[in-house]
């Protein structure tokens, strides 16, 4: 098993506030996703670190439908995979970006 | 419906036991300490390399923690993953908290990371000793799917106090190692009913090695865990002769024993298939005068 | 007056004459009343089996004739060669073992499950040959007209010495087998796990029963309707919400069929929860034709249920089946009685609603559990996911979905039942759910079958249910609609991706598709906390001890 390293970059999103996030576990059919606030003139990066190799392009549709429905900038979003599902993935991008907006600094 | 500790992750676990908004997190996810044992491996590698530590409060008390997280890699040690365990405890001595907390998932030993990893478990019990003989307790609460094994199954016992709920399991080669070892005859790591006679939280309150089991619920580790804060650590050298005298008479009393069952009706339970299905107040109210210790 | 050109009209009798003496001659003084003490086994089955003959082995998705499968393995393949099996289920490497053996050759069947790689490689070695494969009600349809059994070999709970036998909760099959064989010159054998002077009720009457063997172990009887809700995921609690709000409500479904499987139990478990805080308890999901799954624990306890018949019973139900009678269908031993036929035919004739999940679908709707490398067979699945053309009697789901249909294709009132396939579009290992081709295309060719083994035929299913949304396909006009609609809930998948989103959104505006929040359904409700119970011990909980899970489901 070796790691597939995938990026994707969205422009032209709202920039949102909030602090660093982490949800989800790096453990079989799952992943973990953080959400760091990032000065990124509105967009969005993401960085998918994924034990599943040769799904590019499932990723890139799942990261483009999740753009579109947040919109989402100035963020910078880390995920480490292990095989999860794009409905699981999604259900941890959503989640993250609640827990990201909705946490208080510490 | 109550917050279930066993379903629970590390992070909601510590956001559910520690007082709102109190935790500071020490090697955050975003500090990206992550394993490089496992990169060099190419393998995935967690953010947090499997365990979070920081500070917070407790019923207003401060407190240390780590909490391993079972569903990476089983919760299994590896060196960063060990060393943050360690720097928890030693801060522990030079920073004097009210207690260190320390939820317990794992293996055991990373096998991957090897002899970073034998080195990482083996400093943790060092360390738990050490935070203990400058007057910190160490409470280990174990209530996770994956119980606590292997080298840190030790490290568990090495502490002040041990809560366990009845799923929590705890013991030192898991129930596979063992069956594949000594065969399914010897062990059948799928009766799971003979692995929590073994093993699980109910058997462990009776030998005496957990000191307080819960149900498997957040408050109920929550409340245990305030009361173990507020009772301390009474550790001394008569304390310690006595842990051996204790174990010396088990061995007399148990040593012909083939199941928990049997140890059970030594200990005056007349019938023992009768604890698995107790709830927990009924078996903690039965249990009293029938423990080992 | 013996007319010497007379015909004669008793060959089948009297080939079971002579079985019968060759049997009483090889058993003995060992052979007392009906009953056969187990080492004389091998020379029973010796006696009255002969080649070529067709023989019923009893092995079914829970109860297996097991001792009487190992011992038809150690006959003499000399003298016991040829035969054409009938089962129900290949569960037992015995049962594949048969062909190696040289004592089988030919089988017809309905189910392989855990034996289906090894059957798929048999096939490829020319080792078997299968005559086809059935769905239950197909395959006990033809033990009454063209594969009658010369001998069935059964499994029974116990026995009395004049053969009555005691089936109990796991009856299964066993009926439709020896009311097929007894009544038709054939021999039944069965093997028993007690032998009692009285047994606590008749359920295969005496002179229907040849032989009693007593078996030196019980029966094996495989949980094979346990889910542990701890391993249902939230994604299963959103398809559950959507299946209960989007079909189950919209059509009040109050008869129905569950499949086996984690998404049907997660609705299962929300039924107490989720239905009930939407009202529909007393509205929907009154009376099954299911097994005793012990995810409906809760549902029956919050009074949802009224009446289950089951196709055979559940390890560990027996003591919760039998303190509800109301719900069950028990015996005057207080005991449940199954009976696989008439819960299958149940299934199909008097439900409105089948619903159950799959390996693969296609862009026409057919469905398949069938890989390149397992011939696993169907089991009941088609006979309750199909619509019952038969059926004339009305109900409102029924006539609901009827009309549906008929805003697409005119034609005289008439109901139709409701067919859901419901899967994540994902498998594990990110196998997707929704291809062009089913791999049974694959299969039929290597395996030079007449037609592919397609579970679910496309034109028998009404709703897709993915973790997307709903398509209902009784309201598509057209072929294209209906592809355009399956795509429309395939999420990432191939076929998913391949959609025309104009179409979609269009499908969506009319409401032949239906996303979660079409539905009113917020995604973030769906976390495991709306599971009426999150754990096996939940459900013990649930039956207030009654039910006793196997000891490989505990974590206690």
């Amino acid at each position: 098993m070796t790691i597939e390293n995938l990026k994707y970059r969205f422009d032209n999103g709202t920039p949102i506030q909030g602090a660093t996030a982490i949800v989800g576990v790096l453990g079989s059919g799952n992943l973990e996703v953080m959400v760091e606030p990032a000065a990124l003139g509105g967009a969005c990066e993401i960085e998918v670190s994924t034990a599943a190799r040769g799904f590019g392009t499932i990723w890139q549709a799942v990261m483009k439908d999740f753009f579109t429905r947040h919109r989402a900038g100035d963020i910078r979003i880390s995920v480490n995979d292990a095989g999860a599902t794009p409905a699981i993935v999604s259900l941890r991008l959503d989640q993250a970006i609640e827990t990201f907006k909705g946490q208080r600094k510490t | 419906m109550t917050r279930s500790y066993y379903e629970s992750n590390a992070r909601a676990r510590i956001d559910a036991l520690l007082d709102a908004d109190s935790f500071h997190e020490w090697l955050p996810a975003d500090a990206r300490v992550t394993s490089p044992h496992l990169a060099t491996l190419e393998l995935p590698a967690a953010f947090d390399d499997g365990v979070v530590i920081g500070r917070g409060s407790i019923a207003g008390k401060q407190i240390f923690i780590a909490a391993q997280e079972g569903g990476f890699m089983g919760g299994a040690v590896g060196e960063v993953h060990g060393a943050k365990i360690v720097g928890v405890l030693e801060r522990a001595v030079r920073d004097h908290p009210a207690a260190v907390l320390l939820l317990l998932e794992t293996g055991g030993v990373r096998l991957q990371e090897a002899n970073a990893g034998l080195i990482a478990v083996s400093e943790v019990m060092r360390a738990i000793l050490s935070a203990r003989a400058a007057g910190v307790p160490v409470i280990v609460a174990i209530g996770g799917q994956y119980g606590c094994f292997g080298g840190m199954g030790i490290a568990a016992r090495c502490a002040s106090t041990i809560i366990m709920s009845e799923e929590g399991r705890l013991g030192l080669s898991g129930p596979e190692v063992i069956e594949t070892a000594r065969g399914v005859e010897e062990y059948d790591a799928r009766d799971r009913a003979l692995v929590w006679r073994t093993v699980g939280g109910k058997h462990r309150y009776l030998l005496g090695e957990c000191d307080v089991i819960v149900p498997d619920s957040m408050a109920a580790f929550q409340q245990a865990i305030i009361a173990s804060i507020n009772n301390g650590d009474a550790w001394t050298l008569a304390a310690l002769e006595q842990e051996h005298e204790i174990l010396s008479e088990r061995v007399q009393r148990f040593g012909k024993c083939k199941d928990g069952r049997d140890i059970w009706r030594e200990l005056g339970w007349a019938e023992p298939d009768a604890i698995a299905m107790l709830d927990n107040d009924e078996f903690v109210k039965a249990a009293q005068g029938r423990r080992a210790k | 007056m013996p007319n010497p050109t007379e015909k004669i009209w008793d060959h089948e009798r009297q080939r079971r004459n002579r079985k019968l003496s060759r049997a009483a001659a090889a058993l003995g003084a060992s052979l007392r009343d009906k009953v056969v003490p187990a080492d004389m086994a091998v020379p029973l089955l010796e006696s009255v089996i002969e080649p070529g003959d067709r023989v019923c082995l009893e092995g079914n998705n829970q109860k297996q004739a097991d001792f009487l499968a190992q011992a038809l393995t150690r006959v003499d393949p000399a003298r016991v060669n040829k035969l054409h099996m009938l089962q129900s289920v290949l569960a037992l490497p015995e049962h594949l073992d048969l062909y190696e053996l040289g004592i089988a050759e030919q089988v017809d069947f309905s189910f392989s499950g855990p034996q289906a790689a090894r059957l798929a490689r048999m096939v490829g070695k020319n080792q078997i040959r299968i005559g086809a494969i059935h769905t239950y009600l197909e395959l006990f349809s033809r033990y009454f007209v063209d594969l009658t059994p010369h001998v069935a070999l059964v499994a029974a709970q116990s026995a009395d010495a004049q053969g009555n036998l005691y089936t109990g909760p796991n009856t299964e099959d066993t009926p439709a087998i020896v009311e097929a064989t007894a009544f038709k010159n054939g021999i039944v054998i069965a093997q028993v796990n007690e032998l009692v002077d009285k047994v606590p009720r008749v359920d295969i009457p005496g002179d229907w029963v040849d032989f009693v063997i007593p078996s030196p172990q019980p029966h094996y009887i495989e949980p094979l309707f346990t889910r542990d809700p701890a391993q249902i995921s939230e994604i299963q609690v959103l398809m559950a919400m959507m299946a209960i709000k989007g079909i189950y409500a919209e059509y009040g479904v109050q008869r129905l069929n569950h499949g086996i499987g984690f998404d049907t139990a997660a609705i299962e478990l929300l039924l107490p929860t989720y239905a009930a805080s939407l009202g529909l308890k007393g509205r929907i999901c009154s009376h099954w034709a299911l097994n005793p799954h012990p995810t409906m624990i809760p549902a029956i306890e919050a009074g949802f249920v009224k009446s289950i018949h089951s196709f055979g019973s559940e390890l560990g139900m027996e003591n919760y089946i039998a303190a509800r009678p109301d719900v069950f269908f028990t015996g005057p031993d207080g005991t449940m009685r199954s009976n696989r036929a008439f819960s299958q035919a149940a299934g199909h004739y008097a439900c409105d609603l089948f619903i159950g999940s799959t390996l693969q679908i296609d862009l026409a709707g057919n469905s398949s559990t069938a890989t390149l490398d397992r011939i696993s067979g169907f089991g009941g699945a088609p006979n309750m996911g199909a619509d019952a053309a038969g059926r004339r009697h009305a109900s409102p789901a029924w006539l609901r979905a009827g009309e549906q249909r008929r805003t697409q294709q005119p034609g005289i009132p008439r109901g139709r039942k409701l067919v859901v396939q419901m899967v994540e579009t994902f498998r594990e290992h990110m196998q997707p759910a929704f291809v062009a081709e089913l791999d049974a295309w694959k299969l039929a060719e290597f395996a030079n079958m007449p037609i592919p083994p397609v579970m679910i035929y496309g034109d028998d299913v009404t709703h897709i249910l993915t973790e997307e949304g709903i398509a209902n396909l009784l309201l598509c006009a057209n072929a294209e609609e209906r592809e355009q609609a399956i795509r429309g809930v395939a999420g990432y998948t191939e076929m998913g991706l391949g959609r025309d989103l104009r179409m979609v959104e269009n499908l969506r505006d009319r409401g032949v598709i239906r996303r979660a929040e079409d539905l009113g359904i917020d995604k973030r409700d769906a976390t495991r906390d709306l599971l009426a119970a999150r754990s096996i011990k939940d459900l013990v909980r649930a039956s207030g001890g009654l039910y006793q899970p196997p000891v490989r489901f505990r974590n206690w």
